[in-house]
This record gives C-alpha cells, structure tokens and sequence, in this order.
C-alpha cells in the first residue's frame, strides 16, 4: 500500500464515511431484495393469496399490484442512494482525498 | 411453448410453416416499417463513421474514452437491457401465462438497484475496460482474467445466437425477407459499428433505439389504455373475458410448477442481470463514480417505467388481439407469426397499418442495438482481457485496438454461422444460460472479490469452475435440452433453472478454496485488500481519475 492509500485507511473519518455509506446500501438492498423475494415466494407458496382482487369489486389482484410496487420501490430506492450519495457521500470524499493529498505535499 | 422460449427471444414459435403461413395471410413488406429501418441503418452508419473518426485510443474504443455522460450511458443502458426478449418476449408470456408473465418483468428490474448499491460506483473505480479488471485488480491476473473472459464469452455468446436466431425469425416474418439474408444483415452492421465505431458508436445506437423503443412503447400503451377510458383495472377485466383460462389466468405458479423452480427462476432474473458483461461494461465509459452512479439511476427509471407499460402491453394483447379472429390461423387456431408477435399485433388493433410498420421497425433496431453491445463486450473479452493481459502483455494500444476489432468480425462471423445452423432449433435456453452464468459466476466473481478481504485466486478458480460447471451441467442435463431437444425419457438434472444450485456450488467453492489457501501468494492477496478497498471507496488512483 503506498503513502496515500494508508494514510487514508488511517484516517477516521475514511471509516465513519464508509461505514455511513454501507449502512445505507445494506438498508435499501435489504428493502428490495425483500419486497423481490417476498413477491416471489408468495407466488412459490401463498398463490392463493395472491390471486385475491385488491378490494372488493376489483379484478387487479394483489399479486399485479406488488408486482407494480416491486417496480416502483425499485425505482425509488436507487432514487434515494442518488441522493444520500450526491448530498453528502461525495463531499466527504472529496475531504478525504484532499486531507490526503495535502498531508503528503507537507 | 416453454415460457424461457418465449423470453429467450421470440425463438421457436414461427417456425418456417408458420412464416409462409403469414406470408400467405398477407404480412406483406410494410413500407412503413421498410423506411423507417432504412432511416435508423442510415443514421446509426452516420454515427459510426463520425465516431471513427474521434476513436483513436484503446479507451476511446472500449470505453468512449470516458466521455459519456451519465443520462446518456442510463439511456444506453437501457438500450442494452431492454431487447426484443424484454419487449415482445415478456409480453407474450403475459399473453399465454397471464399473471406468471409478469415474473420476469420484476425479474428484470430488481436486479438493478443491487448493481447500484454494490457494484457500480465501486466497479468504476477499480476497473479500466472489463469487468475482469476489477476481479485481478490483487488476485492472480492470468488465471483469473482467463476465468473471467471465459465466463463473459461463454454469457456474450449463448446470447447472441438466441438473439440471432429470433431476430432471423421474427424479421423473416415482419419484413419478408429470407432468413439467411436477415441473420447476416445483422451480423454485417454489427460489425460495422463495433469494429470501426467502437464504444462511442455503440453507445450511440442503443441511444437511439432506447429513445424509439420507449417512444413507441409509451405510444402504443397511451393507444391502449385509451380504449379502456385509462382504467387498468376495466383493461384487466376485459383481459379475463378474453383470456381462454378466463380468471384464472390471475393464478400465481402455473408457469413454473414448483416453489424451488419459482425461487430458482427469481434468482436467475435478480443476479443474472447484475452479471451480464455487456452491461457492467457500460460502466467504463462515464468519467468517474458519480457518474456511474447517476446512470444507474436513470437506467432504473428508463427500465422500470417500460416494464409497468409491458404490463399495459401484455394484459392489452390478451384484451384486444385475441377477440380479433384476423390476428389467428384459421387452421391451426395460433396466433399468426406465432406468440411473441403479439405485441405486433396489438400496434396494429389500436394503430392501423402505419403504426404496425413503426413498431416493426422499433423492433429490428432493438435487435441490431442489443447485438451490437454483445460483439463489442466479446470483443473486449478477447482482445483487452486474453490478449493484451495474458498473452501477449506487451501489446501496444494500437495492437490492441486492432485485435478487437478483428475479434469483433471473427464473434460476428460465428453468430451469423451458429444462427443458420440453430435456425431450425429452440435456442431459448442458451439465453437462459447466459442468465445463469451471469447470476452464479460473474456476478459471486465480482462481488467476493470487491466485499471479502480473504478471497483469494484459489477460492475465485475453484468457485468460478463449479459455478459454471453447475449452470451448463444443470441446462445440458435438465428438462429443456435433455428432454426436450434430445427427447430422452427423463431428465438427469430435474429443475429447469439451475441458478439457484449453481450460485450454490460457485459460492461454496469460493469460500473452501478461499479458507483453504494459505500460500505466500494468498498472504500477500489478502494484505493487498486495504489498498483496492480505498481505491473503490475513494477513486484514488482509479482509470481516467485526475491525479493530484
């Protein structure tokens, strides 16, 4: 590892920034592969459930209906890393490196 | 038909009988179609040569030199991903499987908030060209490139032929031309384009086709749920009046028997799409991790939208094209040009004439956009990983450069030859495969390398064997090729999708192999993790970064 690279793994703030931004990916990886995997098990082991209408009178079932919220979370959480990640993940970075860079030019 | 025929690409169901058949139920030459084709060859040859003429680097012609921006690679990401499979595949399964259809339309989104949350910014980082950059980055370079370009040309090509061979069909059929004449049209522009435009050309294009395809997707469903007053719910009624298993089409599980198949088949559309080559390709062509990060944000958005239309599109085909007796043979009761035509159909219930040549068009241009990405990620494969990096290191950017693009013809040559001796065959499962490559080694190569400190050439070798072992075992060996193309009695392997035990095995072997090597080599692998960890997370030092 040369100079700079160990100079920021030793820096604390390179940990709390990574540890900030794992959390948040765990988190929503966690929301999708759940709201995924929840939708297919249902069809693997509650198709019957599956197949009921959403409210009385509909005919979409509540299998269309997760299928399409499925979608749309999927969406949206990529939309919220974006935007995590562009507000705050990157000017902390960008701190990092530029610690870095000007304790090695002291 | 087998709903993985149906998704493979519009393979197998017109088969020659049924081609002339349409051609005698008059799907004459539609001059719209013919024009508008004409007019995406000549723009997207425009572009190619423009783009020749600004491609003189290495990274110019894998990468785009870096240049692309975020909102354009999202774009062209989602030219990569949405194929004529995504497109008149998915809506056809919906067609016949009803609600099961829908599997793989969720399927293929949900993979891509994975890729954004692990891979991407991380990838961009650490890689040059290929994927396989990322994997070596501390690991054994000659070993695990050769494991890596094995994988990606084993994925680029099963692809291509299910592409090759459905494009063949589906535009015998929409345009009248011959099968032989219409595989090697393709095979000759997707030459043209990756070899003398590169990655800029290819970006390019699905660009473009991206732009149509949601266009005419979003026309078509707009054309669509105006006959049902914008009421999905009044669409979807109608759809179970029409449908010959009438409500019962809403029933989860018919398509894929059992609950292993069903869990097995999820995970193959989730990981498969976070392991296909030419998509984690795409990720070298921004200029830096933000810019990774945003385009795989507009990619989800781009994708998951056109996915909700395909739910208007398949629901709609059953609602519309069914009760219209025109759209079937008379004889055999099928729908003409077969299943996965349906959505074709549909643009010609709601559209007329016209609207069925545009979207006709639409479809040849996914094709030759889809084909494209995959010559120029095998091209990669051959020439950036094998060539430059384990036989001949010494290459200079030029040598490189021109081995790419002779590779690109040779892959192009190959497809154009295995799509005419596959014409007559179900290639539907070599899609399939590709997918199951892609979710049990590419996608557990890169993210074990990229996540776990103590992974070392060992573990990747011996994961990445069984892994690909398993998947190509488990397809030769199951119900689709053993059964159902050799016709042997019984299957060796029972489950149709065998993603699920291949990502099993792959992953098993890595952590054996891993725990097990304790060599000089691996020592100096795992110290060199804290390094390539920093780079990932930071960019410092990464390709095309600006070095202070």
């Amino acid at each position: 590892m040369d100079a700079l690279h160990a100079r920021i793994s030793a820096n604390p703030a390179f940990h709390a920034l990574q540890a900030k931004r794992s959390r948040l990916a765990w988190t929503l990886c966690a929301g999708v592969l759940a709201a995924y995997y929840g939708f297919i098990l249902m069809i693997a082991y509650a198709a019957d459930t599956f197949r009921q209408p959403v409210h009385e009178g509909a005919v979409i079932t509540l299998g269309v209906a997760w299928g399409a919220v499925v979608i749309v979370l999927s969406v949206g959480l990529t939309g919220i890393y974006v935007w995590r990640a562009n507000r705050e993940f990157d000017r902390l970075n960008a701190r990092i490196l530029e610690e870095a860079h000007r304790e090695s030019h002291r | 038909m087998s709903p993985t025929a149906r998704f493979a690409g519009l393979v197998a169901l017109p088969t020659p009988a049924a081609a002339v058949n349409a051609a005698e139920h008059g799907q004459r030459l539609n001059p719209v179609a013919v024009g508008m084709f004409m007019a995406f060859v000549a723009v997207t040859l425009a572009v190619t040569f423009w783009a020749a003429r600004r491609t003189r680097t290495s990274r110019d012609f894998f990468a785009a030199g870096g240049q692309i921006s975020g909102f354009q690679n999202g774009l062209a990401i989602a030219g990569d991903f949405m194929s004529a499979a995504t497109f008149l595949g998915v809506t056809a399964l919906i067609f016949d499987f009803g609600f099961d259809g829908l599997i793989y339309a969720v399927g293929g989104i949900a993979g891509w908030p994975l890729v954004l949350f692990l891979l991407s910014e991380r990838l961009k980082n650490l890689g040059k060209f290929t994927f396989a950059d990322a994997v070596s980055m501390r690991l054994a370079s000659t070993p695990l490139r050769t494991l890596a370009a094995i994988g990606s040309l084993f994925a680029v090509v099963l692809y291509l032929i299910g592409q090759m061979v459905g494009a063949g069909k589906l535009i015998e059929i929409l345009f009248g031309l011959e099968y032989e004449t219409a595989v090697v049209t393709i095979g000759v522009l997707m030459v043209l384009y990756v070899s003398f435009g590169g990655m800029i050309a290819t970006t390019w294009v699905q660009i473009i086709k991206a732009t149509i395809l949601l266009a005419g997707g979003s026309v078509l469903s707009w054309l669509v749920m105006q006959r049902f007053g914008f009421s999905f719910d009044a669409l979807l009624r109608e759809a179970t009046l029409q449908h010959p298993r009438g409500t019962d089409m809403l029933q989860p599980g018919i398509m894929t028997h059992d609950a292993l198949s069903t869990l097995s088949l999820g995970t193959t559309l989730i990981l498969g799409t976070a392991g296909l080559p030419h998509i984690l390709m795409r990720f070298f062509t921004v200029p830096n991790a933000v810019e990774a990060r945003r385009s795989v944000f507009f990619a989800t958005g781009f994708i998951g939208y056109f996915y909700l239309l395909i739910f208007v599109l398949g629901f709609g085909a059953i609602a519309l094209v069914t009760r219209e007796a025109g759209y079937f043979d008379a004889a055999t009761d099928k729908l003409i040009g077969g299943g996965n035509l349906a959505a074709i159909h549909l643009s010609h219930a709601v559209g007329g004439d016209v609207f069925l040549g545009f979207i006709s068009a639409v479809c040849f241009a996914t094709i030759l956009a889809v084909v494209s990405g995959l010559t120029l990620s095998g091209a990669s494969a051959i020439s950036h990983d094998l060539y430059t990096n384990v036989f001949r290191p010494q290459a200079s950017e030029q040598e490189a450069v021109r081995v790419s693009k002779i590779a690109a013809l040779c892959l192009g040559a190959l497809a154009v030859m295995l799509g005419l001796v596959f014409e007559e065959q179900n290639v539907a499962y070599m899609v399939l495969l590709a997918f199951s490559i892609g979710a049990s080694v590419n996608f557990p190569l890169l993210f074990f390398a990229m996540y776990w400190k103590d992974f070392t050439t060992r573990g990747a070798l011996l994961g990445g064997i069984l892994g690909l072992t398993v998947a190509v075992g488990g397809i030769l060996f199951g119900p689709t090729v053993w059964v159902d193309l050799l016709g042997h009695e019984s299957p060796l392997f029972p489950w149709k999708y065998p993603a699920l035990f291949a990502l099993a095995a792959s992953v098993t072997g890595s952590v054996l192999g891993s725990l097990s090597d304790r060599g000089l080599r691996a020592t100096r692998e795992r110290a060199g993790f804290a390094a390539q960890y920093v780079r990932s997370q930071t960019g410092l030092g990464a390709e095309g970064a600006v070095n202070h």
